[in-house]
């Protein structure tokens, strides 16, 4: 091939994410108003006895809706399109292997991810003196495991959904409850007892309880639970988006 | 010409319990616009679909440019271009960024900024693909379809729904493409298309080929006769016309006559007859018959119905 497709494909992925503004806002802006949001009201101060504040704490849960927002809604919705339009057909007709074009919705994805990421880690540091007590390469191992867990669940309505809006239809069914009851938006020790347990369902709960742990200094192999269940949630959605996936 | 660049035999592909396409067998010839007709649902699609490798046939050995369609694939790919139905690409892609994307899929690609002036949509290169017209959207699919510099092009209902000068300007493009030296098998429902822009056409019904020829011969051997009709007076006397040679039926009803003549010099010879009994001439008209009358005479259906 005479230029890389690959990182054509990309481009024009991230090209296209930009020019979608309620993608771009509910990806890049939501989370980060939200922190913004409850930091304010909770500030950062350390809780009494403890070493870290409300953020330091829920930092994590922030990054988490990052990653549900990104791997859930926009992903399915622009997978469930393009279906839905004949664009994967429309690319399956060209000698470039189908599946660099799923890798790339991937590889934008989780691109926005960090970049979402990174937006609130700045935004937390400058305005809430946010502070990170764990090693660094744990997180961005627990980083990496969430949102491979997270970007296979998500797949499993990217595969099956045969129109955009089925798609919406399907990811806000998965979306919201898991974004309410995970701790991405409220701390999970403030839901009741039934709806906690309820919780443990959802690889998301799973990946920021994981990643709050290792921000705040805890080892990655002391969750053998956590990292046990987003490896399964890793399996089982390419085993149905392997099994169920549809071109057209 | 001369080369045969695909060659079907017996392809047969059913989905669940229904025959899309059963036994169909053809060659087609490098430079040859080839044509597959035939109703919504004849199997038309599917046939491309199995001969550009997007679908494995159930039954029947198909060869393209001396490839096996899904073996080959990507290699076939290479050479080929698909234009399919209902596939697009994304509402907010630049047509530039879409051309410099497929680019990057192909080993040997034209120039997007000469195919797109030759297709009349270089002002269009800023544009979102969402913002062009119907007849803009098919020129820009052809443009796709062209990029990878393709031997075979296979063009699956590119004019539906286009107004009748978009589908005139389409043509045109379509054979400018064969005088490139490009081979292009294209599908569609139109028999009025088939009938101006192919080499050879396939008369698809239910699955199988009902006839394949040229769409003149086509009409020779299956058109039925031509119709000659004209207005008459009420006193005007008929009896002489059927003793034209060639003409084979007269019929009249009231001031109206309709003839049916099976050669055209019978033709002339109805004329004069008319002009020296001073009548008719003024309403006078000749129906050739099409490609829809050799359909319709093949298989006893109207391609609409």
């Amino acid at each position: 091939m005479k230029k890389n497709s690959f990182t054509e494909i990309i481009k024009a992925e991230m090209l296209l994410f930009i020019r979608e503004p309620s993608a771009f806002f509910f990806t890049l802006i939501f989370p980060l108003l939200m922190m913004l949001l409850f930091s304010s009201i909770w500030g950062n101060d350390p809780f009494p006895g403890e070493f870290f504040g409300y953020l330091d704490f829920s930092v994590g849960g922030y990054m988490g809706m990052v990653m549900a927002t990104g791997f859930f809604m926009s992903l399915t919705v622009t997978m469930a399109t393009y279906r839905e339009k004949g664009i994967l057909k429309r690319f399956r007709a060209t000698p470039v292997s189908p599946f660099a074009i799923l890798v790339g919705q991937l590889v934008s994805v989780f691109a926005v991810t960090v970049a979402g990421v990174i937006l609130l880690l700045i935004a937390g540091y400058l305005l809430f003196n946010l502070q990170f007590f764990g090693n660094i390469f744990e997180f961005i191992l627990a980083f990496l495991l969430s949102s491979a867990s997270i970007a296979a669940l998500g797949f499993i309505p990217a595969s099956l959904a045969p129109t955009a809006r089925s798609g919406v239809v399907l990811a806000n069914t998965m979306y919201f409850p898991m974004l309410f009851l995970s701790g991405a938006t409220l701390p999970r020790s403030m839901l009741p007892q039934f709806l906690q347990d309820v919780s443990q369902v959802f690889p998301l709960t799973h990946a920021i309880s994981l990643m709050q742990k290792v921000w705040l200094g805890e080892h990655i192999w002391d969750s053998p639970v956590h990292i046990a269940v987003l490896s399964g949630f890793i399996l089982a959605g390419l085993f149905v988006s392997v099994k169920f996936f549809k071109w057209e | 010409m001369g080369e045969t660049v695909v060659t079907v035999q017996d392809l047969a592909k059913h989905y669940k319990d229904v025959k899309a396409v059963d036994g169909i067998s053809f060659t087609v010839k490098r430079g040859e616009i080839f044509g597959i007709v035939g109703p919504n649902g004849a199997g038309k699609t599917t046939t491309i679909e199995c001969i550009a490798g997007m679908r494995s046939p159930d039954n029947g050995l198909v060869n393209v440019l001396g490839l096996h369609p899904t073996n080959d694939s990507a290699l076939l790919k290479q050479r080929i271009g698909l234009q399919q139905q209902e596939s697009e690409i994304p509402d907010r892609l630049k047509l530039k960024e879409a051309m410099l994307l497929f680019s990057s899929f192909y080993e040997d690609v034209l120039d997007y900024k000469e195919l797109l002036t030759q297709l009349n949509l270089w002002e269009k290169k800023d544009a979102y693909f969402s913002t062009l017209s119907g007849g803009q959207k098919k020129r820009f699919f052809v443009a796709m379809a062209l990029i990878g510099n393709p031997d075979v092009l296979f063009l699956d209902e590119l004019t539906s729904g286009l107004d009748p000068q978009a589908r005139r300007s389409i043509w045109k493009l379509v054979k400018s493409l064969r005088e490139q030296g490009r081979t292009i098998v294209l599908s569609t429902h139109y028999m009025d298309e088939a009938e101006k822009l192919c080499d050879r056409v396939a008369v698809i019904d239910r699955g199988k080929i009902a006839a394949l020829d040229s769409p003149a011969n086509l009409i020779l051997s299956h058109g039925g006769h031509t119709r000659v009709l004209f207005d008459v007076e009420e006193d005007f006397d008929h009896q002489f016309l059927s003793g034209i040679p060639g003409v084979e039926s007269v019929q009249r009803e009231n001031d109206s006559c309709s003839l049916e003549v099976s050669i055209r010099s019978a033709i002339v010879e109805i004329v004069k007859g008319l002009d020296s009994a001073d009548n008719g001439l003024d309403s006078f008209r000749i129906e050739a018959p099409d490609l829809e009358d050799v359909f319709l005479n093949i298989t006893g259906r109207e391609v609409r119905d």
